[in-house]
């Protein structure tokens, strides 16, 4: 890395031939400004990317995460989306008669309920509902997986297009660091191949780059179409000028989502068509691919409308495909199989991003290299301060900017886990009757994240990061025990039975566990490195050196 | 951050990254519109245009911290700018022409 190093002026500050006349110094080389550029667009926003990789992460489980959050909900061995559908539109018959429209979304082997919404007297209603009798089931009011899944792009506690808008500018930022971080990167090849235990700053380069280089092209990916899945809202500018009135505009939305006519209520009624028979022509047609969504317009009158798409999985894109049917006689109206080369371009670069396509071992790899991807912005964050911790004049009072970068450090990278725990156990104790529970679970989530930043504010740095370490961990490790004695789908009933989706979940929660005492045990083990003030000097220099290189390693 | 490190006094920073910021998503949404002029279906040529213009953002960032100097960044987008401006011209819609 000396090639960097060489590009530096001396820290010091003394010119490297001090009796030539002074001239204009060099302009830096493209390595040099690139790793400026890399190291301030990853730092300004750092800490709020990591908590978007950390949140988005999980969310590739986040079904799973959410049937172990309502543990009331019995497991599903097999269902029929047919069958499905039909049992809650004769329950919305019932419950939500002649409404407007009927938004079903059917149950898949990660998630165990159908979801209904549909407009109410004056407001918006939702439920789950049984797939396999339809009736309305009730569980703990909780916003589930979904939680994490919305925090990553909107955050919380803001406006949802602040917070998109925050995503995006923090994911464009990402985008730079990655690109800068790749023109800087001189022997990117070698360097691969290249790590260097227990030397501290080189240390922490090597994981750094180890993480981000494997994973290049996962986080390139991943950076870029998630940019592109809020890119209508980004960009607009070609869509505002090619599309000037609402009619325009619906047919532009056509291409990327499923989209209806607005039907028109003729005020005669007539009986819904078999809407499990519809299911089943539309999945013969997709070649057995199930149902995913079920829209149904002005149900139980003349010009009822049924919608029908298929679920995401079986193929990468995510561009629209669906039919539509006559809701009185069952006529097939309409139905789209493909888009056009643009949106279907579109419809892959999205479906890449949200991963549903991905199941089993594809998923597994997702999983992983969002982890890695994760960690990667955390081990930038860190090096910051392992490297300008050398540096410091005095180590025991480093300046404002670094105790702020090291500081929020700890609750970014420690204190984060530890609160996504917290929401975890707040699912488990809360009263089940509470009124707003959803919102108390959330709440929690940011107060013990609020906590954390405190507690890294309050303590030694390095007493704060183990204390917060093992803090997560034990809660972590604490949730299966629990589930065990107190929950209906605890390991003890899920393991025999083979109800994966929980087990999976609990077991996770272990390896999460070990994984952040790993981090612990490490990060009690590192010694921060002697300044190099304390080597520089000639050979005599280094045994008066050796006596300080001890007071300052302790 | 010490500025003795950097050999960018603050002005010409400041302008660049000024440049990069604003001057890059105007000419990324530059580009979105100019996309809109290609011989394709407008829907297919929002949609492209909207999909290029993280990669034009991008590269005009790299651009402004790249070059020489703040004035040769500026340059550089506006250089750019213009056959993407000649191009969005042809597709605004009358009223804002």
């Amino acid at each position: 890395m000396s090639a960097r190093d060489r590009l530096r002026p001396a820290d010091d500050g003394t010119a490297a031939h001090p009796a030539k006349p002074a001239r204009a110094p060099k302009p830096p080389g493209i390595r040099q400004t690139m790793s400026d550029l890399h190291t301030w667009t990853g730092l300004l926003v750092g800490w709020v990317l990591f908590a978007m990789f950390l949140t988005g992460t999980v969310s590739f489980y986040r079904d799973e995460l959410s049937q172990w959050m309502r543990p009331e909900l019995p497991a599903q061995h097999g269902f029929s989306t047919a069958d499905a559908a039909q049992h809650v539109t004769d329950t919305l018959g019932r419950i939500a008669p002649g409404g407007p429209t009927w938004y079903i979304t059917l149950p898949t082997p990660r998630a165990n309920v159908t979801q209904a919404f549909w407009r109410g007297k004056d407001r918006f209603e939702n439920g789950a509902f049984s797939p396999d009798t339809g009736e309305r089931v009730s569980a703990r009011d909780t916003r589930g997986g979904d939680f994490f899944y919305a925090f990553h792009f909107q955050f919380h506690y803001m406006p949802v297009l602040w917070g998109r808008w925050l995503a995006g500018f923090c994911a464009m930022f990402m985008l730079i660091a990655i690109v800068s971080g790749v023109i800087t990167h001189k022997k990117i090849f070698t360097d691969f191949f290249t790590f260097r235990w227990g030397k501290g700053q080189r240390s922490w380069l090597d994981a750094h780059n180890v993480l981000s280089v494997f994973g290049l092209p996962f986080h390139l990916m991943i950076t870029y179409t998630g940019l592109v899945t809020l890119m209508l809202m980004y960009f607009p500018w070609g869509m505002n000028a090619a599309f000037q009135t609402p009619a325009q505009r619906a047919e532009f939305n056509a291409e990327a989502f499923p989209a209806m006519a607005p039907a028109q209520r003729s005020g005669e009624g007539a009986p819904l068509t078999s809407v499990a028979e519809l299911v089943r022509r539309a999945e013969a047609h997709w070649g057995g691919t199930p149902a995913g969504r079920v829209q149904i317009n002005l149900p139980g009158d003349r010009n009822a409308q049924v919608m029908v798409s298929r679920q995401d999985e079986g193929r990468v894109s995510t561009s629209p495909a669906y039919q539509v049917f006559d809701g009185r006689t069952g006529a097939l109206i309409r139905s789209v199989d493909s888009v056009k080369p643009a949106a279907e371009t579109r419809g892959v670069l999205y479906g890449l991003h949200v991963g549903r396509f991905a199941d089993g071992m594809v998923r597994w790899l997702y999983f992983l290299c969002s982890l890695g991807g994760t960690a990667m912005v955390g081990t930038g964050l860190v090096m910051w301060t392992v490297k300008r911790r050398q540096k410091l004049p005095d180590p025991a009072r480093p300046y404002f900017g670094f105790r702020v970068v090291e500081r929020l450090n700890i609750a970014a990278v420690a204190g984060l886990p530890l609160a996504m725990a917290g929401f975890l156990w707040c699912n488990r104790l809360l009263p089940l009757g509470l009124a707003g529970r959803a919102d108390w679970e959330i709440h929690g989530f940011f107060i013990i994240w609020a906590l954390t930043l405190l507690h890294a504010l309050l303590r030694p740095a390095k007493r704060a990061w183990l204390e917060q370490l093992w803090t997560g961990a034990a809660l972590l490790a604490a949730l299966p025990v629990y589930n065990l004695f107190a929950s209906p789908r605890g390991l003890a009933q899920t393991l025999p039975t083979g109800d994966w989706v929980v087990a999976g979940v609990d077991l996770m929660l272990w390896v999460l566990a070990a994984l952040l005492m790993a981090i612990a045990r490490r990060t009690a083990r590192h010694q921060p490195r002697p300044p190099k003030a304390a080597w520089r000097g000639a050979a005599t220099a280094r045994h008066a050196a050796a006596p300080a290189r001890e007071e300052v390693a302790g | 951050m010490t500025s003795r490190r950097s050999l960018l006094s603050h002005g010409p920073l400041v302008s660049r990254i000024v440049a990069a910021l604003f001057g890059g998503y105007g000419l990324a949404s530059l580009a979105s519109l100019a996309a809109v002029a290609l011989p394709l279906a407008p829907s297919e040529g929002v949609l492209t245009g909207m999909m290029l213009s993280f990669v034009v953002y991008t590269g005009a960032v790299i651009w402004v911290f790249a070059v020489r100097s703040a004035r040769r960044a500026w340059a550089g987008l506006a250089i750019a700018a213009v056959p993407l401006a000649a191009a969005a011209w042809t597709v605004l819609p009358p009223a804002a022409a």
